[in-house]
């Protein structure tokens, strides 16, 4: 079939996803890429923010990923999440712990290239936590 | 000679271990399920990241812009080693294994003249190496509380690693850790973590595709870098949790059979012993009844 590809979604832990599909939107740190089958072979990197995958049934399935990396190729595409969630899962608890930590390390960043990068960190999670 | 009153509380107590080391026995059987399931369930996370990292590695190559975490430092002099052992005994040579392993290797480093710096993750090591090289340990981490080893754990220690090469505390970083094989066989491993290692295998394999790098391959293999140490280190907790039950398992169940022999043993001498007070009990009544006659 051309017109889906195989979508793995892998955190640390475990598998979370592993099908056919025939699109998936992931939140590249350079901004948002929706993969459709048959995309040139990239890697990019992703930055906290929702995948959202379209099954070859047609549903949707949503997941919150906290940073991660993907590699594309035409025929699939595998996503590593530092840590993924199902939205309808999510623990908002958790979330706002996150965007504290992440505020504590805009604190206590030393130079101002890695406070730059801390701040980035947490305007995502802003946006994230906003989004779902 | 005990007397029979001290052979019945002997027997009580040795049943009373026994019942104990067989309940812990069962108990490791239960955590080397659910520790074998998770080993099972990272796989392939490690898997992909091996063979994107080999990829990448190979598009930024080794010039200038590779990340140091990579190159390391150029020199090699200072090793810092990374033991991780067990939170608590009982599991046979599990832990003494990974430190004799480790003793070795900081044994040979020193006559070879470089610095050893060492970093204990589980107390039991930490117990077994402090003897020695109490000197040379420069950090330790325990998990004692944490029930499901989970990614962020792993992470505790690869920051606490990265941080300590940031500040140039060393040049080589090598993870020591059991591998494990089956519930009767773990075998102590010795892994290069700094500068990486690059598994051969992989990179032929995923070599064909030419990719597109979104932000710039240099930058992406900066950001994938300390990704994969974590992954790594995560991998090396996974397999020593299941070392671990496997050994605890083995070590109760040969537990449990020795106080199984030991009941026999102490039963068969009570029972003669009980004999022979009968024995004499009714030689002293018939020869009284004879001298009666």
């Amino acid at each position: 079939m051309a017109n889906s590809f195989n979508f793995e979604l892998v955190s640390p832990e475990r598998l979370l996803v592993s099908e056919e599909v025939t699109e998936v939107v992931i939140p590249a740190t350079e901004g948002e890429m929706t993969v459709m089958a048959l995309h040139a072979p990239t890697m990019t990197n992703i930055k906290p923010g929702v995948v959202s995958v379209k099954t070859v049934k047609g549903q949707v399935e949503r997941y919150v990923v906290f940073g991660g990396f993907a590699d594309i190729l035409p025929t699939g595409c595998t996503l590593l999440a530092e840590s993924a969630v199902a939205v309808a899962d999510i623990d908002r608890a958790n979330l706002t712990q996150r965007i504290r930590n992440a505020k504590e390390d805009v604190a206590d960043a030393s130079s101002d290239q890695a406070r730059q990068k801390a701040q980035e960190y947490h305007d995502q999670l802003v946006v994230l936590e906003a989004a779902v | 000679m005990p007397s029979l009153k001290d052979l019945k509380n002997r027997i009580a107590s040795v049943k009373a271990t026994q019942k104990i080391t067989k309940a812990m026995q069962m108990v490791a059987a239960a955590k080397l399920r659910r520790a074998q399931e998770a080993a099972e369930a990272a796989r392939p996370y490690s898997q992909r990241m091996a063979a994107v990292m080999s990829n990448i590695a190979q598009a930024v190559g080794d010039g200038d812009d590779a990340p140091r975490l990579m190159v390391g430092t150029g020199r090699n002099d200072v090793h810092l080693l990374v033991v991780c052992t067990a939170e608590r005994g009982l599991c046979g040579g599990f832990n003494s294994q990974i430190a004799r392993f480790a003793r070795e290797s900081v044994r040979r480093l020193l006559a070879e003249g470089k610095t050893v710096k060492i970093m204990c993750v589980g107390k039991k090591g930490y117990d077994i190496l402090r003897r020695e090289y109490s000197a040379l340990i420069i950090e330790r981490v325990d998990f004692r509380e944490v029930k499901q080893m989970g990614f962020v754990n792993a992470e505790l220690v690869a920051d606490k690693v990265m941080a300590l090469f940031n500040e140039g505390a060393f040049d080589v970083c090598t993870l020591f850790y059991s591998e494990f094989k089956s519930v009767i066989s773990q075998v102590p491993t010795a892994q290069q973590l700094i500068p990486a290692t690059l598994d051969a295998a992989a990179t032929a394999e995923s070599a064909s595709a030419v990719y597109d790098y979104e932000p710039e391959a240099s930058v992406i293999l900066e950001d994938l870098m300390p990704r994969s140490i974590k992954v790594q280190i995560f991998r090396a907790l996974l397999e020593n949790v299941a070392g671990e039950m496997g050994a605890k398992m083995s070590a109760m169940d040969s537990a449990t059979r020795n106080a199984g022999e030991m009941i026999s043993k102490l039963s068969m001498s009570y029972n003669r012993q009980r004999q022979a007070q009968i024995t004499k009990e009714l030689i002293e009544i018939i020869s009284g009844a004879e001298a009666l006659k």
